[in-house]
């Protein structure tokens, strides 16, 4: 079995450039099927540059990504059929219930009005938003807004999941419950994660990848991190890897 | 049908909100009450209900403007329309959804309006369906700049641009007084803009000058095409930027 076929995910030479500077560097990476690539660098290291482009959302300058067999490039329509996305900021419609978000997003994806009313109550059920189905998005709690906000990113079943700092902002006890849920996928889908939180990526991640300034510093295990840089923590690998003019 | 869910859930986001309808509807109601009865004092062919009502329409559907804008705007800075854009739904669908919604928004404030003209005393007959008709090009002209201004500007700049608008369409659009009144070079512009002929034209249904309307609607709906299309490039470059 070659590469290709194990990789969900595969860029080649992937480079994006705006007018007065290269965000994305000629970046080559694979993840696997049923990975969580945690995807970590400092900010404007250029990670929402290459989940965009993924995406489908920014049409790279050179290079290209195969998502599961499909060029972003040449089939785009394709790819945004296969993954979804949770965005930084939670993006939901404020004025809808939980219920009418979910429905949303798995109707714009093709799914009936029937088909969608079904998957949106499994999805209250399994987010554990069930009871407050029929109330409006707005007046949830950020941490809620974030589960919601996943849940309408699995709703569509992608194969692949973006995950943009799902947990920003959230306390404690609404991490680590997000953390059970993101565990939970581990396997099933293949997940992009991006995050500042360190132990997030210890709890989580499969793989990491370390972006600075547009280029790829180093993708391993963690462990394999820690040994390549010599240090004892993911913290002091990162920024061992991040330091200035490395 | 994928547009058709979009549609769904732009027209509650509008409908959900009670300032849209105090402004869509209740403001140009309101207005046509006061004002009507401010003609009775003070006779202005403006103001005769006959000519006055369908002047509130038109002027109601700049708040069609407002709402589009906004909702486009919002949805633009909320990262919502981010995950919309990661979705299947191709540029065509999204014009599609966002301004499907306002036509029965429209159709709201004509029949609001027409009926409470006719508490007013307007005579209606079957002539209020013709007008309402010929008011539509007018509402997807609202519509279709209110999609161009949530494309290209952010919230704050449309609550500026956009009262701007609505002071124009009042201004320019005839519904306070006879055009010519403003005289010159401003009679000219007004003439020029297609606010005016979209209410001339369901005055014309109402005065029975039939043979008006057309060269009326001709102007809204050339207006109509070029702003939407306009705002398709506008919303196509915004996708892929």
């Amino acid at each position: 079995m070659t590469l290709t076929d194990l990789s969900a995910i595969r860029t080649t030479d992937i480079t994006k450039t705006f007018a007065d500077r290269t965000a994305v560097d000629s970046l080559n990476l694979s993840i696997e099927e049923g990975e969580l690539f945690a995807l970590l660098g400092l900010n404007g290291a250029g990670k929402t540059t290459l989940i965009k482009m993924l995406c489908c959302l920014l049409t790279p300058t050179s290079g290209d990504a195969v998502l599961l067999g499909d060029s972003i490039l040449t089939a785009p329509n394709a790819v945004k059929q296969k993954l979804n996305v949770s965005p930084q900021e939670t993006a939901v419609a404020p004025n809808l219930t939980l219920k009418e978000n979910l429905e949303l997003i798995a109707g714009i994806y093709g799914s009936t009005r029937n088909e969608a009313r079904s998957l949106a109550g499994e999805m209250l059920e399994s987010f554990g938003l069930a009871e407050r189905a029929g109330e409006k998005a707005k007046t949830l709690s950020g941490g809620m807004q974030r589960s919601l906000s996943i849940a309408m990113a699995l709703i569509t079943n992608p194969k692949i999941l973006f995950l943009d700092e799902p947990t920003l902002g959230l306390d404690v006890r609404a991490r680590r419950g997000l953390w059970r849920k993101i565990s939970a996928l581990k396997g099933s889908i293949t997940i992009v994660l991006t995050t500042h939180y360190l132990e997030e990526v210890e709890a989580l991640a499969d793989r990491v990848g370390i972006l600075h300034e547009g280029r790829m510093r180093a993708v391993g295990t963690i462990e394999e991190l820690k040994t390549e840089t010599g240090r004892d923590s993911i913290e002091d690998a990162f920024l061992s890897l991040t330091e200035q003019g490395q | 049908m994928r547009a058709s869910f979009l549609a769904s859930r732009n027209l509650k986001e509008i409908v959900r909100d009670p300032i849209s309808i105090l402004l869509g509807l209740a403001l140009p109601i309101a207005m046509l009450a006061l004002f009507t009865q401010l003609g009775r004092q003070v006779p202005n062919a403006a103001f005769q209900i006959d000519n006055f009502a369908p002047a509130m329409i038109v002027f109601g559907f700049a708040f069609l403007t407002m709402f589009s804008a906004m909702l486009l705007a919002k949805d633009k800075e909320s990262s919502f329309l981010l995950r919309l854009f990661a979705s299947p739904l191709s540029s065509v669908d999204y014009m599609t959804s966002y301004a499907a919604p306002m036509i029965p928004l429209a159709l709201m404030q004509c029949v609001a309006t027409f009926a409470i003209a006719f508490l007013l005393g307007m005579h209606i007959s079957a002539s209020v369906l013709l007008a309402t008709a010929v008011l539509l090009p007018s509402a997807i002209l609202a519509v279709g700049v209110g999609l161009l201004m949530g494309t290209l500007l952010t919230q704050n700049q449309i609550s500026g641009v956009g009262s701007i608008y609505i002071v124009i369409v009042s201004i320019f659009g005839g519904a306070w007084m006879d055009l010519n009144l403003l005289g010159g070079v401003l009679a000219s512009i007004a003439h020029a803009l297609p606010f005016s002929h979209g209410l001339e034209a369901a005055r014309a249904v109402f005065s029975g000058d039939l043979s008006s309307i057309i060269p009326h609607l001709i102007w809204v709906t050339a207006y109509a095409m070029v702003v939407l299309v306009l705002a398709a490039v506008a919303f196509r470059r915004r996708m892929r930027a």
